[in-house]
């Protein structure tokens, strides 16, 4: 794997480079525990997505699956700022935001299997996790159908007088869906402790960003008069400063915030989609994932710094691979949903009356 | 008992229910300020503070969805639409987000919301803003449908609604805030949702229906009754969950059944109730069962077409008489 190779054997840092390494990490305020430990997590995530890949080709998973790989700096990034009590909410590329937010890995994966061991009883899948005890919202299908959701829970946050924030991701191609523009206009004028993040990968699924958009994506927010900043997606530091930053702004009443977070993905729109072809060159992939991996630009940083070495790496990543191993055997030994599992869940509240037409026995 | 116009029911099933529980807001447009597009929520904004009384920007989808987030997050939303004619911006939250979300979390996010508004023609509005939508929200498991007659009705279901863990769309006739009606005084006065209200009882035949239309069909049972004829008339109240019982009940005891409904016939309420009574109830039959209905077109304008493409009296007599083999 590219991510585990050092460009000199030993690792470690070299003649000037530790000072550099270092002052990365200085001028955004990182620690260097902080530091491996997004390294850590952007690891985990990415062997969990291989996993997935590797499930979804012999058809243990089903569906869409849409992979995060090559965006990983987005979840670990973004929300690993964040405090307990702060929300998450999101479109349906959202397997590591989950995980990164506290859902357990083993549980991700056995939703993505459709068992009864996954957070919605295999009943939601790949685009549908949510974990209300850590406030991950979900996981939701629409494109930008997540947006004034999290205008609404900005809302309650609001109304409680509490002091959470929301992190709300989307894809670019959400910022030119109508329901983007309403909740970015609501969230402005009730002042709404809501950050609103574009994963800009430069394509929605096979339509590049700027042939069907008059504007750049950091200019949208613009007209709702929320401020608005473009952050290297690739670099976690540089993202989890900016989000950091952004979070305490917000938390202290400063309204909502807008942010491009630049990034890429390396795979398919989904897993049944080309990595490139008609819209996107082969080259360019192999570029960007030559040049921006998230995972190696971080590990080089450390290595720089003199915080890791090829051993530290490689135990890391044993680790990464464990945890993800360990999901798809948790989710592959999870039971598939009961029978009568088809039936829950679809009213909260029974009235007199009937519910269900379908005319079927129920099985409870 | 108090007599009170079905706007004023609506008005005191809110107040009642926000000054219960602080978790119950209101958002939709022109309810704060201007008192309600249709005065339901005149003085709330005095009572309870722009915090808890909301105008919200002309953005259906937006704070559709907004409310939706709110209940993800433990509020108690109360959306409304000016017409639901206008809820069409926003029908991919009700269902994609709201009649699901429940499902998709295995239980994780109850949603207790309502979107709550006018349905149905008015007089003269034309295609647009003249269309019974409870069609569209009945088809979505996960949805609650409820559409009140009378102001009494009104009050104690929109209370029951406020209360349900499940979205609720809430279904009002345009026509009928002014109606007055004698509303019980008690301020825990609540109508469980799914209970059909049996509005005049006869034997010979039943006509069924829901909303506005309880109305025509007591008056055109008003007429059956000057030639012998009694009949049974049945208002499900709400449509979503369906008080199948009741509906069974007047088929036995009449076995000749018209449905009545303001909406359009193809896979609207009707058909789902003749489809129910015949796998249900077809032993019980003499007649097929008739659906009166709107005419199969958009509404037209022109005073002259816009009667005849609604239901009417003697569109209802007619069916009943065709039911009846006179």
């Amino acid at each position: 794997m590219a991510e585990t190779k050092t460009r000199n054997k030993n690792g470690g840092a070299k003649n000037g480079k530790k000072d550099a390494g270092a002052a990365i990490l200085k001028k955004h305020g990182i620690e260097e525990k902080l530091a491996l430990d997004l390294l850590r997590q952007m690891l985990l995530y990415r062997r969990f997505e291989e996993k997935a890949e590797e499930a979804y080709a012999i058809g243990k998973i089903g569906g869409f699956c849409h992979l995060h790989i090559g965006q990983e700096a987005g979840a670990a990034g973004c929300i690993k700022p964040l405090r307990e009590d702060d929300y998450v909410i999101t479109a349906y590329r959202e397997h590591t935001q989950a995980i990164a937010k506290g859902m357990a890995p083993n549980a991700v994966m056995a939703e993505l299997h459709g068992r009864v061991g996954g957070p919605s009883r295999g009943k939601g899948g790949s685009m549908h996790l949510y974990g209300a005890d850590v406030r991950f919202m979900g996981g939701h299908g629409i494109v930008g159908g997540q947006v004034p959701l999290a205008a609404g829970i900005a809302w309650k946050i609001k109304y409680k007088k509490e002091d959470s924030v929301v992190v709300c991701f989307m894809g670019d191609a959400a910022v030119n869906q109508g329901g983007f523009h309403e909740a970015l206009n609501m969230a402005a004028i009730w002042k709404l402790p809501a950050i609103f993040v574009v994963e800009n990968n430069e394509y929605g699924m096979g339509t590049a960003f700027s042939r069907v958009s008059a504007t750049p994506v950091v200019e949208r927010s613009l007209s709702y008069g929320i401020p608005a900043s473009s952050v290297n997606g690739q670099d976690v530091l540089e993202t989890y400063a900016a989000f950091r930053d952004l979070a305490e702004e917000v938390r202290q009443g400063g309204g909502p915030r807008f942010v491009d977070l630049q990034t890429y993905r390396f795979r398919g729109h989904s897993m049944s989609d080309p990595v490139s072809g008609t819209y996107r060159p082969t080259e360019e992939v192999e570029e960007r994932k030559q040049k921006h991996d998230p995972i190696t630009l971080l590990r080089d940083t450390l290595f720089d710094a003199g915080l890791l070495d090829q051993e530290g790496l490689e135990a890391m990543d044993l680790e990464a691979r464990r945890i993800a191993g360990e999901a798809a055997d948790y989710a592959d030994q999870s039971p598939v949903p009961d029978p009568e599992e088809l039936y829950n869940h679809v009213w909260a509240q029974e009235n007199h009356g009937r519910l269900f037409f379908d005319g079927r026995e129920r099985g409870h | 008992m108090a007599v009170m116009t079905y706007r004023e029911a609506l008005n005191q099933a809110l107040s009642e229910e926000m000054e219960r529980d602080p978790d119950v807001f209101l958002m939709g447009e022109e309810v704060a300020e201007y008192d309600g597009a249709y005065k339901v929520s005149k003085g709330l904004l005095d009572q309870f503070g722009a915090d808890r009384v909301v105008d919200s920007p002309i953005s259906e989808l937006g704070f559709t969805g907004l409310g939706v987030g709110a209940a993800m997050a433990g509020l108690r939303p109360v959306i409304e639409f000016m017409t639901f004619n206008f809820a069409f911006l926003a029908i991919d939250q009700v269902i994609n987000s709201a009649a699901k979300m429940y499902y998709m979390s295995a239980g994780q996010f109850p949603m207790p919301i309502v979107f709550r508004g006018p349905t149905g023609a008015a007089l003269q509005l034309s295609a647009q803003h003249s269309q019974a939508c409870e069609t569209y929200y009945t088809h979505a498991p996960g949805c609650k449908v409820v559409t009140p007659g009378t102001p009494a009705d009104a009050k104690g279901l929109l209370k029951a609604a406020i209360r349900d863990d499940d979205p609720v769309a809430f279904m009002e006739g345009e026509l009928l805030y002014n109606l007055k009606g004698e509303v019980p005084d008690d301020d825990d006065f609540v109508i469980p949702l799914g209970v059909a209200d049996l509005k005049r009882e006869g034997s010979d035949i039943s006509i069924i229906t829901h909303g506005k239309m309880i109305h025509m069909a007591l008056q055109a049972a008003a007429k059956l009754e000057k030639e012998g004829i009694q009949a049974d008339v049945l208002d499900l109240r709400t449509i979503r969950p369906l008080d199948v019982d009741a509906i069974l009940d007047t088929v036995a005891k009449t076995n000749r059944v018209v449905y009545v409904e303001e909406g359009w016939p193809y896979a609207g309420t009707g058909a789902q109730i003749v489809s129910l009574i015949q796998e249900e109830a077809f032993d019980h039959l003499d007649a097929p069962v008739l659906r009166v209905t709107q005419a199969d077109v958009p509404m037209p304008y022109a005073k002259n077409l816009e009667a005849l493409a609604k239901p009417s009296v003697d569109r209802v007599l007619d069916a009943c008489n065709r039911v009846l083999y006179r």
